[in-house]
């Protein structure tokens, strides 16, 4: 189970820009590097992140191999409506890790 | 301008052409912190940005779990984590009627096979890591603080001695780097005073969190010798000596480095 930090505002004045914080633990192992063997280590990153922010996508990005491992992930978005949002990280070798976070705007 | 003054600024800029500039004056401790980049350092700060911190969650969440045949958890017999503040300043100690003083992993591994009847989880495991940086993180902020006891001195002596001792194929002690040219740079990096307030850090070369020995493994590398065995007794007389001479410093745990 990999664990995911989030870091928002719980409360913001309607049209607020909030940043959001996020860090999840992933090895992120790039599919270049030879293992004891010399054989090449299967590649094992996050592919895709997705925000959504009641139902609505504020912000996606897709990651690569050169990304180091435990992504740090930051972003900006305006504070519409009391709701929640919703976060996801997929990935390979069925990686997936979904977290939500309320928000009440004011 | 008098002739004193105008002698003395001729002097200062002598003693400044003939010493290359140190970054920190002599006599001064000073953290490998302070010669981080500005976003490396907000990165340790912050808890949200720091990814050692993972690894602090991973340990919260392992002091509460019951483990091995007595299928006791840590919290079991200690309570809260939070009790555990100022533990990871006293060590390496020595405890129970162990002949020999042990640093925290290995304390941690000896509450495993002892209270817990379980396995010792193995030198840099994630478990063992997680677990380690969980209790350090209790004594954030709290001064290295090595225990009054006339048993440890020999060993903070022997860890003394190997710090000046040269070795390897480029024939180089700690000392040399870490006390006769700290502060200046090693090719682009400036060279630390190798204070052990850190760990385990999370070292960004590693894109993992690491312990103070595989760290003191990496210098006996880069001196081209033969790194000591994980747990050897000579890594924790050197941790001995790097926590006496960094009493009173404060914790940084789980620090961030390149």
């Amino acid at each position: 189970m990999a664990n995911a930090l989030i870091r928002m505002p719980k409360t913001a004045k309607r049209g607020e820009v909030i940043e959001i914080k996020t860090l999840i633990q992933h090895p992120m192992e790039t599919g270049y590097r030879a293992g004891m063997n010399g054989t090449l280590i299967p590649r094992n990153i996050i592919e895709d992140f997705v925000c959504t922010y009641n139902g609505v996508e504020v912000c996606r990005m897709k990651l690569s191999s050169a990304i180091a491992a435990n992504p740090f992930i930051s972003f900006f978005t305006t504070a519409t409506e009391t709701g929640v949002l919703f976060f996801r990280w997929t990935g390979d070798e069925g990686f997936k890790v979904e977290e939500t976070v309320s928000i009440s705007v004011a | 301008m008098s002739l004193g003054s105008a002698g003395h600024v001729l002097l200062g800029l002598l003693v400044s052409l003939t010493a290359p500039a140190l970054a920190q004056a002599p006599g001064e401790r000073r953290s490998g912190y302070h010669d981080m980049s500005p976003s490396l350092q907000a990165m340790q700060d912050d808890e949200i940005a720091n990814p050692g911190m993972l690894w602090v969650l991973d340990g919260e969440a392992m002091w509460n779990r019951k483990q091995g045949a007595a299928a006791k958890s840590c919290a079991d017999c200690h309570g809260a984590v939070s009790t555990m503040a100022g533990v990871a300043a006293r060590y390496p100690a020595f405890s129970g009627a162990n002949p020999r003083p042990v640093d925290l992993a290995q304390r941690i591994n000896l509450c495993r096979t002892d209270n817990q009847k379980a396995d010792a989880y193995p030198y840099e495991s994630k478990e063992l890591l997680s677990l380690t940086a969980v209790v350090t993180r209790q004594s954030k902020d709290l001064p290295i603080a090595p225990p009054a006891d006339p048993r440890l001195a020999p060993f903070v002596a022997a860890g003394a001695d190997l710090f000046t001792q040269r070795q390897g194929q480029l024939n180089l002690s700690c000392a040399q780097c870490h006390e006769d040219n700290a502060g200046r740079k090693l090719a682009a990096a400036t060279i630390p005073q190798a204070h052990p307030i850190g760990y385990p850090i999370y070292r960004l070369e590693w894109q993992s969190l690491g312990s103070l020995q595989r760290r003191l493994r990496n210098c006996l590398i880069g001196m081209r010798a033969e790194p000591y065995a994980y747990g050897a007794d000579e890594y924790v007389a050197l941790e001995l000596y790097l926590a006496s001479r960094a009493r009173g410093m404060p914790i940084e745990a789980p620090g961030v480095r390149p």
